[in-house]
């Protein structure tokens, strides 16, 4: 955890009251609607179908148990009982009225939570692999990076109405859990032959109506000058990043239109200028940062306690244990995921009740800590094994002991045309569908890792382009129909999926999806080869013979 | 549109010539970059008033260097509130130029940008609305903490920390 001072309370507290005053001076008619959009946005807030959406940043995915407690009040005092995580580890309301979310907001704010930045186009919230300083192997704990980050980004002077959004996320893993190469920058943490701390720095990615994944940039720049280097890509992107075409208008595209090389040589150029001036680091600051997170005082424990061994008996406890729990850093304890895919109802959305049950879980079981990924899970990132029966007992008792983390039914799903005014087809329904086809455990189980992202439009919210079946919500003659694409990743090996054939009507998907499951049964190798590397070893002709052979 | 400068309503002494217009003997003028660029030398060799450029944003303020001394005001346009191109101008000009004249925003300024403006380099605002302009003293009073380091002289938050440290660590 890191935790806010003076000077961070402040500045929270200062965005609220101004806020606040926007709000009052839109209420009595002083701004218009279009003046007060671009402020609601820097704010987190969008006009959606039914009621005002609520969006807040959970940046690097880390809350507190007091701070998840806090997002529950908000839940139940000023929406419908229920939140729901994004894929950029942020938290939506969905019926917020405009009137009381400053209070909503001032409520954040004493716990240490803001919505700055989490839509508008300006720096959105810096992302991290959600095992971020738990996991084993990583180079070093990549939060420090992202909360100087963080503080760089909020209100910067010069980057705040940039030609479109701008997304930042690192990772220090050799596998990428924060999906690096589908962002503005990606950043990934190393040493150099010297042993220092930099980055290795990705430009470029992004999902949309024009994918790409990021190219490398530059192959190492040193942590003491990765503000001055993010800033001169910025100052790039600011000047010349297309503004007369909403489609055309994020980095990508001019990443694109110029080349890798000419925008890095621009890049260069900027930075030469700046790299020696204020934003260069120094061990001081940095290790300031590092001071203010809080690590847990582990034990020494056992690598297989009783409790486990006997645990390992019970079937259930065994399904939900080798698909929700992995390795931590530390012997004796591990990090949970908890899934919030329950068969047949909305991904990533959990109920104030859920919240704050999890959040006491945390406290007696995880150092209070509770952490937020793209895939929109949560997870207790510092578990004492021998505590995971218990755990697990206390998941099942508020329904979120569900066993399918990285599973079929694990869906990644955009909110689409049940919530969204974007929205061309309903992605909530189709999700659910699917999970219903895909509930018998053992099946999922043989079927093995496999994800599917579903987006409602091509804004591709829901990452459709890298699932690896990814799903895609159209409109055709007023009638819902949905691309698939097979193939697609969105860690390290970070490709786009491959169309596999016409868009099919919304009633089809969920057949589809069957059909494209069984012929990876009967195609796979082996049952070690994961649905993902059969495509890639195949290629999507045999799926697509499949799919269309009856339709 | 009112102009704030120094935290207060002021009377533009500069007066706008467009582009086919002779020049006044006497008085601040501001031109166009399209005037401007037409003839520099003997625009900024007049000897009756100050000389202002309207610049645009999408034009390089590399242009404009070779006059900066020169140049009693540029004038940096905001066609629309949500088009930034010219806090970067703003930046380049004060951090990496050097220019100490008048930096003025213009077009679509409002009260919610000020606490930018300022940070980014802008000493005076044509402001688009009456009340927006006498909101001013009290908005740019809106933040006393700034993560970031710009230019315009206010410590960041990371350097804010280490000072107190430092000041706490000689009071023990």
């Amino acid at each position: 955890m890191y935790a806010y001072d003076d000077i961070d309370r402040t500045l929270v507290n200062e965005r609220v009251a101004e806020f606040r005053d926007q709000v009052k001076r839109r209420l009595s008619g002083e701004l218009t609607e279009d003046e007060f959009k671009i402020l609601r946005l820097q704010n987190g807030v969008y006009l959606q179908l039914h009621a005002y959406m609520y969006r807040i940043a959970i940046p690097y995915g880390t809350l507190s148990s007091e701070q998840l407690r806090r997002l529950a009040h908000v839940a139940r005092r000023y929406d419908r009982g229920y939140g729901h995580f994004t894929t950029r580890q942020n938290i939506q309301f969905n019926w917020i009225k405009l009137a009381e979310l400053p209070d909503a907001m001032a409520d954040l704010a004493e716990v240490g939570i803001q919505s700055m930045q989490t839509s508008g186009n300006n720096m959105r919230n810096v992302t991290s692999d959600q095992w971020a300083g738990v996991a084993p192997g990583e180079v070093e704990d990549p939060r420090i990076w992202a909360e100087l980050l963080r503080q760089f980004t909020t209100l910067h002077p010069e980057f705040s109405f940039l030609p479109r959004k701008f997304k930042i996320a690192i990772t220090a893993s050799a596998h990428d859990r924060a999906a690096i190469k589908i962002h503005d920058i990606g950043l990934r943490l190393l040493k150099n032959e010297q042993g220092e701390t930099g980055f290795e720095v990705l430009v470029g990615g992004g999902l949309g109506r024009s994918p790409f994944i990021a190219k490398t940039i530059k192959p190492f720049v040193h942590g003491h000058d990765i503000l001055s280097y993010v800033e001169a890509i910025l100052r790039v992107y600011n000047q010349y990043g297309r503004r007369d075409n909403i489609y055309k208008a994020r980095i990508k595209i001019l990443v694109h239109e110029l080349g890798i090389e000419t925008f890095a040589a621009e890049v260069e150029e900027e930075w030469q200028q700046i790299r020696d001036g204020v934003l260069k680091l120094d061990d001081g600051i940095v290790e300031d940062i590092r001071s203010r997170f809080f690590y847990p005082a582990y034990e020494t424990l056992p690598h297989m306690p009783d409790e486990l061994r006997q645990a390992a008996h019970d079937p259930k406890f065994e399904a939900w244990r080798k698909n929700s729990v992995v390795a931590h850093k530390v012997q004796g304890y591990a990090i949970v995921t908890v899934s919030l895919k329950p068969i047949g109802k909305p991904p990533g959305d959990a109920t104030a009740d859920q919240m704050d049950a999890l959040a006491d879980i945390a406290d007696k079981y995880s150092f209070g800590e509770i952490r937020v990924g793209h895939e929109q899970n949560l997870a207790l990132p510092h578990v004492r094994k021998r505590d995971l029966p218990a755990v697990w007992k206390a998941l099942d008792a508020i329904g979120l002991a569900i066993p399918n983390v990285n599973l079929v039914s694990d869906i990644i799903a955009c909110p689409g045309l049940d919530y969204c005014s974007l929205a061309n087809a309903r992605s909530i329904p189709i999700a659910q569908e699917i999970t219903r086809r895909f509930a018998n455990h053992d099946t999922a189980n043989l079927i093995g890792r496999l994800h599917i992202n579903i987006s409602g439009c091509i804004n591709a919210c829901g990452h459709h382009h890298v699932g690896h079946i990814g799903i895609l919500g159209v409109e055709k003659n007023n009638e819902e129909f949905y691309q698939i694409t097979i193939g697609g990743r969105a860690d390290e090996g970070a490709v786009l999926g491959t169309l596999i054939g016409p868009a099919v009507p919304y009633a089809e998907v969920a057949d589809v999806v069957e059909d494209i499951v069984e012929a990876y049964l009967a195609l796979r190798a082996s049952p070690e080869e994961l649905f993902v590397d059969t495509v890639a070893r195949l290629g999507v002709e045999p799926f697509r013979e499949r799919v269309y052979a009856t339709r | 549109m009112p102009l704030v400068k120094g935290g207060h309503i002021i009377t533009d002494e500069f007066v706008r010539i467009t582009d086919d217009a002779d020049l006044p003997a006497q008085g601040a003028i501001l031109v166009s970059e399209t005037r401007f660029l037409a003839g520099p030398d003997a625009l900024v060799s007049r000897t009756g008033g100050k000389l202002g450029v309207i610049w645009p944003n999408n034009r390089d303020v590399d242009d404009l260097v070779p006059y900066l001394d020169r140049l009693a005001l540029i004038a940096l346009v905001f066609p629309s509130f949500r088009d930034g191109r010219a806090y970067t101008q703003a930046r380049l000009l004060r951090e990496r130029y050097g220019f100490r004249g008048e930096l003025r925003a213009t077009g679509q300024v409002l009260r919610d940008q000020f606490v930018f403006m300022l940070r980014a380099g802008f000493d005076a605002f044509d402001v688009k609305k009456q009340a927006d302009a006498e909101a001013f003293s009290e908005t740019v009073k809106r933040y006393s903490v700034f993560y970031q380091p710009a230019g315009d002289g206010r410590i960041s938050a990371l350097h804010q920390r280490l000072q107190l440290r430092h000041s706490e660590s000689a009071g023990l």
